[in-house]
């Protein structure tokens, strides 16, 4: 069996848009709103459909189920039918021969608007009562009676930007008709939405939709939710028409329609002893949610879960707004909201640490948060890492050497000025909906002793096949090569959670554990009969069928002939579901994860101070991987989440008109970063010593979480303005563009 | 009417009747079918759909990286296109192994750009220095890895490379592995090529020089016809003659970068040129089409209005001269008739007392469209400031050369008074207006900084960045 890698470098690896097309294939193109706000007065599709090679047109009319795709909350039509409310809101779908025509007929519709009033910023819609839901609070302790005793209080406003997802596959979905539903080859991070979308959509059950995921081709959430549309448009027209239909959209097409992360602006409030020790924090979130619900309410409340990140804090009120705008839907992204609330409060540490006078790297280190103390959201802290990973972090990269090094450049220096930062992480694994958290895997060994492995994993470039392939291979003690991961597959994993969170591999990798340990008791029983010996004294080692540690005649070959001839099952579906997680949203406390992940980043930074463009030097770090699973794979988690966090932070930038249109609607505008632009020195230390019991093989997962050390950056960069223009004044409104750097250098 | 032309795709000989301006992308996943090449932007700025493609020199076939979504098939004719399916072998090539043993791949979707990008570096280069082979790989974008595990990886091919022999390069490369043996075989099949009924049309108005603009911004409108397609001469793009330096207008970036002429007259080009764009771009874009395309950016008109370039224009064989400061009339609205051509750049010669430096800042630093850039050439003897050329990208609807500013400049003393007397002049000179690449009150401050670097940067001893703080 070919690893996946083999197949990217030789460029044999198939996404949606290379698999073979069937004979009489429709090309789809997305008719969308050109208004950020309207009601729409009338649609004329008769010269679109009088347009070369057009096939036929899919809209609201053709929909026999509902015209609804919304997740969490009923709010989101599949195609608008009476108003629109964001620029690239699908309004019809066009089939045609070829996609070149398809595109060049959406040219001919006329659809008349009446505009309503645009809103973009989330304040302006929160006045305006424009909400996704009601405000969530979360509250711990008694913020109002502490104010009282604090030396200081501090307050702020903290912006954060936006980030477009620029998996490099653009959305991308396949359908073909079968005898009484339809088969859809995806780019979903999520077949089972799909396929519920789909049912909803169609009026079909789900037996007769068959969703497959091959693989994608970059997600990072953004085809957690927002690759439904796609697949449920191409599901309706190859059902309604009968013929296999493709819809691929355009890089342009793709960044217009489909949300981001969120932008947040936020409010805070925080108070201190004058030693540094945090006694209270209050903060406010107004989340840009978009036009509607998509994931915003749990993105939302992941935010709260991390606002207080890797610190102890007595007292916390935390309050979450979702804030309805006219944007395309903002969306799940790596972090999922966690990000948008430590920036806020990694933002009033930097604040507070200039008004006491004291470092900020002080201030973080003494709230750390310990064993047997309590997230404020009434998680009983267990096997923390904060305090061991910012330790090691000092030991191994000698911090106050590096900062001593700073301060001698900057006296060196008048042109370049440098800075540093340190950023601790704690991040929550779990879906934070409880009911999520399951998982089941289907094992076949075949008759030549090859290994099939169907989960709901959905590969997207993270490494969850290699994981899968890791623990069957341990648990049976075969080759690698003998194991296959199959796409994802409604029908072979039904009911799945979508592969996010992080826990792809936790909830994948455990269901994949318990039916591999099914079989392999199975197999022991084979050839403890067929040795004569207790099947307590069989074991696996390297392909070889030991006897307590002595070598039999059985190779697994012959183990899998054996158990085949005696009728025993090669096959396990087995299931798993994470133990001891709860969460009471009526009270907004309980156990939601079941672990955190930690880790420190320390951070160096140097801006040139005549044009305010900057490189970032190194940035170090010691990451609790639990006990890696795969350390390379992992690695290449913590670099690329590291990479996003730090374009996210730095140039990433989405600026839209008055109008509601986004200008950086390209690449050549929308700037993610180069091989030039990432550190210049990257390590990464693996913390050794961190046990859990939840993952597979004592792993942890590593998804989301180093994306968050890119969150440093920002403070780095404002530590190195600050050294060259001692008067800036302080701004924590992220992205920290070359633009800001030297406006702030000469302010 | 219907044009046949003759390439190689592959290892394999292919005619094709399509409309010459259809891109070459399209041509590779949709008519041959073959999927390894990716379209990630459809602009040129992700590097998914590179490939190479392979020119017949002086009985050598060189070969460069290209953007395959920005490319007219009609510029394929005679030539050599490789795909990542081109340079497979039965087993993975050194290049190949290293990625996958770095773990430099993640998703996959941009993986064959990057293979393709760093074989066909090794193929042009004998010496490997890691700087020149992640300069050829900058213009491919990576969403997963944060490109940390793709460097490990270009290191390892680094040492894994030491084997490969500088003479007979292509050899070497074969026995090692690297690519596959039919590359030997190429020069003779282009030269057995059958004849190609193609010719120049020069009756469209859509004329192509690169495409790398043209083709992002209408596509549409070229894809189907056959639009005029402007080739240079690759034996001659650059002489001296004179005094003065001719440029054919059809040279590419990267052409004119590694000129001799150009390095010797220009020793510091080279780190400019890095910043300007990637590799393939610099391997398609011209100089003429940059002028052209008037963008009030354009980083090489930038270079050439310092230089105070003058440009010579073609039109049924009639050649004017025209300055290039005098060519940009207002936004996109330039000194050319319809069928007129730029045939060729002139600029004088640098001599020693001369002093030339380029500078750019964009969002990223690297490979994007400037917010501000600028150039300056300035010639001083004995503090005196003889004779001055400044231009500035993005403060002005029009590329500009800066008039008032150099005539408060010239015959003036060097002194640090003269320089903050002239950023004074250099604000009232510029005119910036606020869009996606910064503000209004961003660029008017960043064009000031830039002279103030230029000023530093050429004359370090004298001045420092305390004194013009």
């Amino acid at each position: 069996m070919k690893r996946d890698i083999e197949n990217h470098v030789t460029g044999l690896s198939k996404y949606v848009d290379d698999f073979p097309k069937l004979d009489g294939t429709l090309y789809a193109y997305v008719l969308s709103s050109e208004k950020a706000h309207a009601k729409i007065i009338n649609i004329d599709f008769s010269e679109v459909l009088k347009s070369e090679g057009v096939v036929d047109l899919i809209s609201s009319s053709s929909i026999s189920g509902i015209n609804q795709i919304g997740g969490i909350i009923k709010d989101e039509t599949l195609f608008a039918e009476n108003e629109v409310e964001f620029i690239g809101e699908p309004i019809a779908l066009i089939l045609a021969k070829d996609k070149e025509l398809a595109k060049q007929a959406s040219k001919k519709i006329r659809i008349n608007y009446e505009e309503l009033p645009i809103i973009t910023n989330p304040r302006e819609a929160f006045e305006k009562g424009l909400l996704i839901k009601p405000p969530q609070t979360f509250s711990f302790g008694d913020v109002n009676n502490e104010w009282q005793n604090c030396d200081i209080i501090i307050e702020g406003r903290v912006e954060s930007g936006g980030q477009e997802h620029l998996y490099l596959e653009t959305q991308a979905s396949y359908a073909v008709p079968t005898e009484n539903g339809v088969k859809i080859y995806s780019s979903t991070q999520s077949p089972t939405v799909v396929q519920r979308a789909i049912s909803q959509v169609l009026n079909i059950p789900m037996h007769q939709i068959e969703v497959d995921v091959l693989r994608l081709g970059g997600a990072f959430g953004g085809k957690e939710d927002q690759a439904t549309a796609w697949a449920v448009m191409t599901a309706l027209a190859a059902f309604n028409t009968k013929t296999p239909v493709k819809l691929v959209l355009s890089r342009l097409d793709d960044t217009k329609m489909t949300g981001k992360r969120h932008p947040y602006s936020s409010d805070y409030k925080m108070g201190l002893t004058k030693n540094g020790k945090i006694l209270a924090y209050e903060v406010t979130f107004f989340q840009n949610a978009g036009a509607f619900a998509d994931l915003s309410p749990a993105v939302l409340e992941r935010t709260l879960f991390h606002a207080t990140n890797s610190y102890y804090i007595p007292n916390v009120k935390a309050t979450g707004i979702s804030c309805k705008t006219n944007l395309p839907p903002n969306t799940a992204f790596r972090g999922f909201g966690g990000p948008q609330g430590m920036f806020v409060i990694e933002s009033a540490i930097h604040k507070a640490s200039k008004v006491l006078g004291i470092n900020a790297d002080h201030i973080q280190r003494i709230n750390l948060i310990d064993d047997d103390k309590y997230y404020y959201y009434g998680q009983i802290v267990k096997n923390s890492q904060a305090v061991n990973s910012w330790t090691k972090a000092e030991m191994k990269f000698n911090y106050s050497s590096i900062k001593e090094d700073v301060i001698r450049f900057n006296n060196e220096n008048d042109r370049y000025k440098q800075g540093t930062a340190v950023m601790p992480i704690s991040f929550g694994i779990s879906f934070t909906s409880s009911f999520l958290n399951q998982a089941s895997a289907l094992v076949h060994i075949y008759y030549d002793g090859s290994v099939g492995i169907s989960t709901a994993a959905v590969e997207m470039g993270q490494g969850v096949n290699e994981k899968m392939i890791d623990i069957c291979s341990k648990i049976f003690s075969i080759n690698r090569s003998r194991i296959k991961v199959e796409t994802t597959n409604t029908t072979r994993v039904a009911n799945s959670s979508a592969t996010a969170a992080s826990s792809g591999t936790d909830l994948n990798g455990n269901a994949v554990l318990v039916a591999c340990r099914d079989i392999l008791e199975r197999l022991k029983f084979v050839a403890s009969k067929k040795l004569k010996v207790d099947p307590a004294l069989v074991s696996i080692v390297a392909e070889c069928i030991n006897v307590k540690n002595s070598q039999s005649e059985l190779m697994w070959d012959d183990l899998i002939h054996l158990a085949y001839f005696s009728r025993t099952n090669l096959s396990s579906q087995a299931f798993y579901s994470t133990p001891d997680i709860y969460f009471d949203r009526e009270k907004n406390i309980g156990n939601p994860f079941a672990y955190h992940v930690y880790g420190t980043a320390v951070i160096k930074v140097t801006v040139d101070c005549l044009l305010g463009r900057y490189e970032i030097d190194s940035v170090k770090i010691v990451h609790d991987f639990g006990k890696s699973l795969n350390p390379l794979i992992d690695l290449g988690q913590v670099e690329g989440g590291l990479a996003q966090g730090i374009g996210w932070m730095t140039l990433e930038e989405l600026v839209q008109s008055e109008s509601g249109k986004l200008l950086s609607n390209t690449l050549s505008t929308y700037k993610i970063p180069d091989i030039y632009s990432v550190p210049k020195e990257v390590v990464v230390e693996y913390l050794d010593d961190s046990e859990n019991r939840f993952g597979p093989f004592n792993s942890k997962a590593v998804g989301e979480p180093p994306l968050m050390y890119g969150i440093g950056v920002y403070f780095a960069l404002l530590n190195a303005i600050k050294s060259f223009n001692p008067d800036v004044e302080l701004f924590y409104n992220a992205p920290m563009t070359p633009e800001k750097v030297l406006l702030a250098l000469y302010s | 009417m219907t044009y046949k032309i003759n390439f190689i795709l592959n290892d394999e000989e292919k005619t094709s009747t399509l409309p010459l301006g259809n891109n070459l992308l399209d041509y590779i996943r949709d008519v041959i079918k073959i999927t390894g090449t990716k379209e990630g932007c459809r602009e040129g700025d992700c590097g998914a759909c590179t490939v190479l493609l392979g020119e017949l020199i002086d009985d050598e076939v060189h070969y460069k990286s290209i953007n395959s979504c920005l490319y007219p098939i009609g510029k394929i004719d005679g030539k050599h296109v490789v795909t990542i399916e081109g340079l497979n072998l039965n087993s993975l090539s050194p290049i190949q192994e290293s990625y996958v043993s770095e773990n430099a791949s993640q998703c996959g979707f941009c993986t064959p750009g990057f293979i393709v990008s760093t074989t066909g570096f090794l193929l042009e280069n004998v010496n490997y220095e890691l700087s020149e082979i992640k300069d050829s790989i900058a213009g491919n974008i990576c969403r997963c890895t944060g490109y940390i595990s793709i460097l490990r990886a270009l290191e390892n091919i680094k040492r894994i490379d030491q084997r490969v022999k500088d003479s007979a390069r292509l050899e070497s490369l074969i026995d090692s592995g690297y690519i596959p043996s039919y590359f030997l075989t190429i020069v003779d099949r282009l030269k057995k090529l059958p004849d190609s009924n193609y010719e120049i049309n020069k009756n469209s108005v859509k004329i192509v020089g690169g495409g790398t603009d043209l083709y992002v911004q209408s596509e549409d409108d070229l894809k189907g016809t056959d639009p005029f397609l402007v080739f240079n001469n690759p034996a001659e793009h650059i002489w001296i003659d004179d005094n003065y330096v001719f440029v054919d207008g059809c040279t590419t970036f990267e052409e004119f970068a590694n000129s001799n002429i150009i390095q010797t007259l220009i020793p510091s080009f080279n780190k400019f040129n890095k910043l300007i764009a990637s590799l393939p771009i610099r391997n398609s874009a011209t100089l003429a089409g940059n002028i052209v395309n008037a963008s009030p950016i354009g980083d090489l008109t930038i270079v050439l209005l310092a230089l105070d370039a003058i440009l010579l224009l073609e039109k049924d064989n009639l050649f004017r001269e025209l300055p290039l400061k005098k060519f940009f009339l207002d936004y996109k609205n330039i000194d050319k008739s319809e069928f007129e051509l730029v045939k060729a750049i002139k600029f004088s010669t640098l001599d020693n007392e001369s002093f030339f430096n380029f500078e750019k800042v964009s969002k990223r630093t690297n490979l994007d469209i400037a917010s501000v850039n600028s150039a300056i050439k300035i010639e001083v003897i004995d503090e005196n400031i003889n004779a001055c050329c400044l231009s500035f990208g993005g403060i002005a609807p029009i590329p500009k050369y800066m008039n008032e500013t150099v005539h408060f400049l010239t015959n003036q003393k060097l002194n640090i008074e003269i320089i903050k007397e002239t950023i004074k002049i250099i604000d009232e000179e510029i005119s910036p207006i606020s869009d996606v690449r910064g503000s209004a009150e961003y660029k008017r401050l960043l064009a000031k900084q830039m002279f103030k670097t230029h000023i530093v940067e050429l004359f370090p001893n004298k001045f420092s960045v305390d004194q013009l703080k």
